[in-house]
């Protein structure tokens, strides 16, 4: 407990037009912490793991990745957004994976994992071209690097997406409903490769609807509800005791999984 | 015309001069089509762009290209620039001038359309691992978006090719005004044209398939 957070977030605020989706969120996370934030659509559990990597900006609170802030620095009384290149910069520190895998379209499997390292790590190819391997391989997709997006399965791509993320040795690994596109058939494969990571240590934050990974997977699960934390704790204690009204129905509706 | 009696030797005589003309029109329209998609390119950002005096002046370049013809571009630019003193360029780079212009205006809107139907998903994957926002462009959207305007820069190659042969209205030689020429010399009409023609059919029709071929190749996404 003595280290610092890895991941600080304090009373993060967010909304669209008028819609109020944040509403002071906290989050802590220590390395090597599996978190995962649950909720129903619209909870902000999403937005608000957008708003830790900048794919949104939020309007206030602060998020610190390491002590740092994120986005934006405090001049005074007033926030100033960082400059794009401090941003991408602070992006590089994380890695994302994405509900509809987002492949570079253009590339290999090999290459969409490459990119990052040659361009924004500035590392040789041919060390790109050797982690790129390594990690392909650690996904079960060794055989496939050389397939382009198109000819993979979605599990596959989504295990390249994995790959992709992972290679780049981020501090912390976002994941946005990451099977939600799938096949059910093809979930299992993806699921497994995040349980590994998270054996292997891995910070990892997730947004998931795979209650039973979650529960199996998580240190710490946060539920969302109207873009606040309504309940959070260890898994057992939010699934198998939820005390909000709210969670309790949520987790009902997972056909009588949880809950006495 | 019943008693017209082909002659093709003609043709074999002036053979080189017609592959000549032939090369030359090839050239106009490849150096017109990459000044032009420059161009265009430029523009399709500046037509994007938040800025709006720059987006509205780029609409009016692209509408006024589009509403006039192309031959009145060329004759004010070969008969026009001089009157300005400005006399830098000879008929054939005032011609590619012209063409360019013209491409660039098409070009733009291929260009443009091709941006915005990029999917946002792959420029937040870019964003996610950290590349800066002129590298998302150079390896993430710029790769993309050529591959899905591959088919409609073929088609503007196409279009300029012959598009060349308004060349001939300055007397530019290429094919169109070389024809015209041995036509005048030897009267023999219908060999000359129906050469010119198959000319521009036969090259037309290659550049198409080769085309093709690339665009097979390329054929990446999805």
């Amino acid at each position: 407990m003595s280290e610092p957070p890895l991941l600080q977030a304090t009373n993060v605020r967010k909304h669209f037009g008028k819609v109020e989706v944040l509403k002071g969120i906290d989050l802590t996370m220590r390395q090597g912490q599996v978190v995962s934030l649950i909720g129903a659509s619209g909870s902000g559990k999403t937005t608000f793991l957008r708003c830790i990597n900048l794919l949104e900006e939020h309007d206030g609170g602060e998020i610190l990745l390491d002590g740092d802030p994120i986005g934006y620095k405090l001049a005074g009384e007033t926030r100033k957004r960082l400059s794009e290149t401090k941003i991408s910069a602070q992006r590089a520190r994380m890695g994302m994976v994405f509900q509809q895998f987002n492949l570079f379209p253009h590339l290999t499997a090999a290459e969409n994992v490459m990119l990052g390292l040659v361009k924004v790590q500035g590392k040789p190819k041919a060390e790109a071209t050797d982690i790129a391997s390594h990690w392909l391989g650690r996904v079960g997709l060794g055989e496939r690097k050389d397939h382009y997006p198109y000819q993979l399965s979605g599990g596959q791509q989504q295990r390249v997406a994995i790959a992709r993320a992972v290679a780049m040795q981020p501090r912390l690994l976002l994941f946005d409903e990451v099977t939600s596109a799938l096949d059910p058939e093809l979930v299992a494969e993806v699921l497994g490769v995040m349980q590994a990571l998270a054996e292997a240590g891995m910070t990892m934050l997730l947004v998931s609807h795979e209650m039973l990974f979650v529960r199996e997977v998580s240190h710490h699960v946060v539920f969302l509800d109207q873009g606040r934390v309504a309940q959070e704790g260890r898994p057992e204690d939010v699934f198998d005791h939820p005390e909000n009204e709210r969670l309790r129905s949520f987790l009902g509706r997972f056909h009588g999984l949880f809950g006495r | 015309m019943i008693d017209y009696h082909f002659d093709w030797s003609v043709i074999t005589r002036n053979w080189d001069k017609f592959t000549d003309a032939l090369l030359l029109g090839l050239g106009l329209a490849v150096v017109s089509l990459a000044i032009g998609s420059v161009i265009g390119l430029l523009a399709a950002y500046a037509r994007l762009s938040p800025r709006k005096w720059l987006s509205y002046l780029v609409w009016a370049y692209v509408e006024f290209i589009r509403c006039t013809p192309l031959l009145l571009l060329i004759f004010f630019l070969y008969f026009g620039l001089p009157e300005f003193d400005i006399t830098v360029l000879d008929k054939s780079q005032s011609f590619v001038l012209s063409l360019s212009l013209y491409a660039g205006a098409y070009m733009c809107e291929v260009f443009r359309s091709g941006l915005a139907s990029i999917p946002k998903q792959y420029v937040e994957a870019a964003k996610a691992i950290g590349l800066r926002p002129l590298q998302r462009q150079l390896y993430v959207v710029l790769p993309v978006m050529f591959r899905i305007t591959l088919p409609a820069v073929s088609n503007n190659l196409i279009s300029l090719f012959k598009d060349t042969s308004l060349a001939a209205a300055i007397a530019v030689p290429e094919l169109t005004f070389t024809a015209r020429q041995i036509n005048a010399n030897t009267f023999r009409v219908m060999e000359v044209w129906l050469t010119a023609s198959g000319l521009y059919l036969v090259t037309a029709y290659v550049i198409a398939t080769l085309l093709r071929l690339v665009e097979r190749r390329y054929a990446a996404i999805r």
